[in-house]
């Protein structure tokens, strides 16, 4: 963690339209491979890099062109570390309910956040759910086809 | 590609339609809404529809993806119909098992055993 924290992160900025979204994986993604990880971590991080980004695009900045997504990212030989920020209001992510219960199954919205969470070794949320924190170690044995509760 | 520019194969075959996507990655907001207003159209214009939906060539797909599914299979429940998946990759397979849809859907390995399966 402190070799991110010392060294500065390479960033894109992109406007909030679901085309954008490809700026940000032909940053990253080509990183990614370059690195060595395994395809099953590549298919992982690509997955949570767009739910997360579709979450600061649409949820948080509420799709409004006018408001930027800030990705920050930096990979290395030991993990994949993405942080994602947006321009919105926030949101509380604890309270949002989990989509694999049979009462939520039929529902189409919710899936985001527990995908980024099956698939990331750790995600974690800052300035009141603006900010998204995504880490992938390579030897994450993630996914799990479990429900990752918040103590994970 | 065109706004108006279809990204599925639709092929009737009697009563069953068949649907294929033409993209690999089935991620932004924009194309699953189109895809899901094409598919949403073809099962309103059916009394008890039977589709099949083939994920042969879907090498990603996205949580909105998933909920365009649901919302298509909810309306083919509304309308006495049946909904077969076939052609799912091992990856994608385990987003569905994540989350539980798995449970959800009528996955099959091919279309011979999908369309089998329609009564």
């Amino acid at each position: 963690m402190a070799e991110w924290v010392l060294k500065p992160m390479k960033q894109v900025t992109i406007a909030s339209r679901a085309s954008q979204a490809r700026k940000a994986h032909d940053a990253l993604m080509p990183e990614v491979a370059a690195a060595g990880y395994s395809g099953d971590s590549q298919f992982a991080i690509r997955l949570a890099l767009d739910e997360a980004l579709a979450n600061a695009m649409f949820h948080g900045n509420g799709g409004d062109p006018t408001k930027n997504v800030l990705v920050e990212y930096e990979v290395n030989n030991e993990s994949v570390y993405i942080k994602i920020q947006d321009e919105g209001h926030g949101f509380n992510p604890k309270i949002i309910p989990d989509p694999t219960l049979e009462e939520n199954l039929c529902k189409p919205n919710g899936r985001g956040i527990m995908l980024m969470k099956a698939y990331m070794s750790k995600v974690s949320f800052d300035d009141m759910g603006r900010c998204v924190t995504l880490i992938k170690n390579r030897n994450c044995k993630r996914p799990v086809a479990s429900y990752p509760t918040q103590q994970d | 590609m065109t706004d108006t520019e279809s990204r599925l194969t639709i092929i009737e075959d009697g009563p069953i339609s068949s649907v294929r996507f033409l993209d690999q990655n089935i991620l932004e907001e924009n194309s699953i809404q189109k895809i899901g207003a094409e598919i949403l159209q073809l099962i309103d214009q059916a009394i008890n529809p039977k589709l099949l939906m083939d994920f042969q060539n879907v090498e990603h797909l996205s949580s909105a993806a998933l909920g365009t599914l649901i919302t298509i299979n909810n309306r083919i429940k509304e309308k006495g119909g049946q909904l077969r998946l076939v052609n799912i990759n091992p990856q994608i397979y385990e987003v569905f098992a994540i989350t539980k849809l798995d449970k959800l859907f009528k996955i099959y390995e091919d279309s011979d055993k999908a369309c089998a399966s329609f009564s």
